[in-house]
């Protein structure tokens, strides 16, 4: 069966514009409804990455920026797959992610917080789901950080994730927290969030039988794209 | 308890956040770490068609630039083809169609370089007129913003697209249609600005 048309984005799981406990959100939030468009080539399509593209060792944060040894803090393993709604691998797909360091801080000209940036650690990395949608970083567990919302914010832990799938209407950015981390229910950006489940489908789980022993706990995060029919009885998108 | 459907159910967006340079375009934040950036070359050199360059403001709710976006651009060739295999027919080699572009922490601008898409085929035998596909975010953006970019010296093309003809609002029509600037060193200048909110908020796709 060929594949038809994407499903619709179910809106009821993912934060809207305006949230305004999330105060940046109220100035840079469109005001009037988008407007829905059935799927288009435009849409359909999207930009493809190979092993070309990128280096092996992009995906292993303890490494692809040590200058003097190995950076500071908890060694941990992240790894899942990427599947669609219909619980298909999206194979060969480019996850990107980016953190902070072990003490909460980015290596980033804007951020002045003042725990150090560590030498050893950029907090970039990048890497292509395989043929089952499997994806590994190795890393540094991120620290919690303050942000200027209110003046008592804190971010919990958390490492944000960018992926592109087959089709432009698939890309999507989020960020990956983690098991037990009691500043999640303090998170405004969390909270933009409407749904629960959705909430903790963004938290990683402790995964002990991926754990290096010795070396590095895991954590395990799947990713869900957009999925797509296979019908039957459809119009062709280009319709002829 | 009638039979479960057992979909799996999305992953909520979360906001890129103001460090969303690190992840995408390291250098921007200040160091280097990767052999090559991603989406820095949209067209590659043996592309046919018309070289362009676009370039534009987007603009919150209080008319400020806003100097933390990261920007992504999706479109076909000269030829209204994408680079992908559902994407209408051949590209040429090293064209990949998708860019990536941050704005100026100072001034708030951004800009590319790149070749005018031409026609794609819409549903139902209709023609889309040449656009480009934008997908725009940053801190205080829950979920990416998608808008497309269409041509000011396509008039009739554009009468005839049936995404344009969508908007109920002809008045808000015009936001998707950059305007024509001063040709630089014999390339023609677009310029696009994206307004988040406000008057003459650009019109956003659900797609």
């Amino acid at each position: 069966m060929k594949p038809a048309e994407y499903h619709q984005r179910d809106r009821s799981l993912h934060p809207p514009a305006l949230t305004p406990k999330y105060k940046t959100s109220v100035a840079r939030s469109p005001r009037w409804p988008m407007i829905s468009l059935e799927n288009t080539i435009s849409e359909i399509t999207g930009p493809r990455f190979g092993h070309a593209d990128i280096d092996p060792i992009d995906n292993d944060l303890i490494r692809n920026y040590a200058k003097t040894g190995d950076p500071v803090g908890e060694r941990i393993i992240v790894h899942g797959r990427v599947l669609d709604e219909n619980a298909r691998p999206v194979p060969n797909t480019l996850v990107e992610i980016w953190q902070a360091n072990s003490g909460g801080r980015y290596r980033h000209k804007k951020d002045t917080y003042l725990a150090p940036i560590d030498p050893n650690f950029g907090g970039c990395g990048r890497t292509l789901s395989d043929e089952n949608g499997q994806y590994a970083f190795r890393t540094i567990k991120p620290g919690a950080y303050p942000w200027r919302n209110r003046v008592n914010n804190w971010r919990p832990a958390h490492i944000h994730v960018s992926v592109f799938g087959s089709g432009f209407l698939q890309r999507l950015i989020t960020q990956l927290y983690f098991e037990g981390d009691p500043l999640i229910a303090h998170c405004p950006i969390v909270h933009a969030i409407p749904d629960r489940d959705a909430v903790q489908q963004l938290t990683a789980k402790l995964d002990l039988n991926a754990t290096i022993p010795l070396d590095s706990i895991a954590y395990k995060f799947d990713i869900v794209l957009r999925g797509r029919r296979s019908t039957l009885f459809e119009n062709r998108l280009e319709g002829n | 308890m009638p039979q479960e459907l057992h979909y799996l159910r999305e992953s909520a967006s979360q906001t890129a956040g103001p460090y969303v340079h690190i992840g995408l375009a390291p250098g921007a934040a200040g160091f280097d770490i990767y052999r090559e950036e991603l989406g820095r070359d949209i067209a590659g050199p043996n592309a046919k068609g018309q070289r362009i360059r676009v370039e534009g403001l987007v603009i919150d709710g209080t008319g400020s630039p806003v100097k933390d976006v990261l920007l992504e651009v999706w479109q076909a060739n000269a030829n209204g083809h994408y680079a992908h295999p559902e994407g209408g027919g051949p590209v040429e080699d090293g064209f990949r169609g998708w860019g990536r572009v941050i704005t100026d922490f100072d001034s708030g601008e951004w800009g590319f370089d790149t070749v005018k898409p031409g026609p794609v085929p819409g549903r139902n035998g209709s023609v889309q007129a040449p656009h480009l596909n934008l997908w725009i975010v940053a801190r205080g953006i829950n979920i990416g913003l998608n808008t497309r970019m269409y041509f000011p010296d396509e008039a009739d093309a554009n009468a005839a697209d049936p995404v344009i003809n969508l908007i109920e609002w002809e008045k808000r029509r015009a936001t998707l249609i950059a305007r024509q600037s001063e040709d630089r060193d014999g390339v023609p200048v677009y310029r696009f600005d994206i307004r988040l909110q406000g008057d003459d908020e650009t019109v956003f796709f659900d797609i």
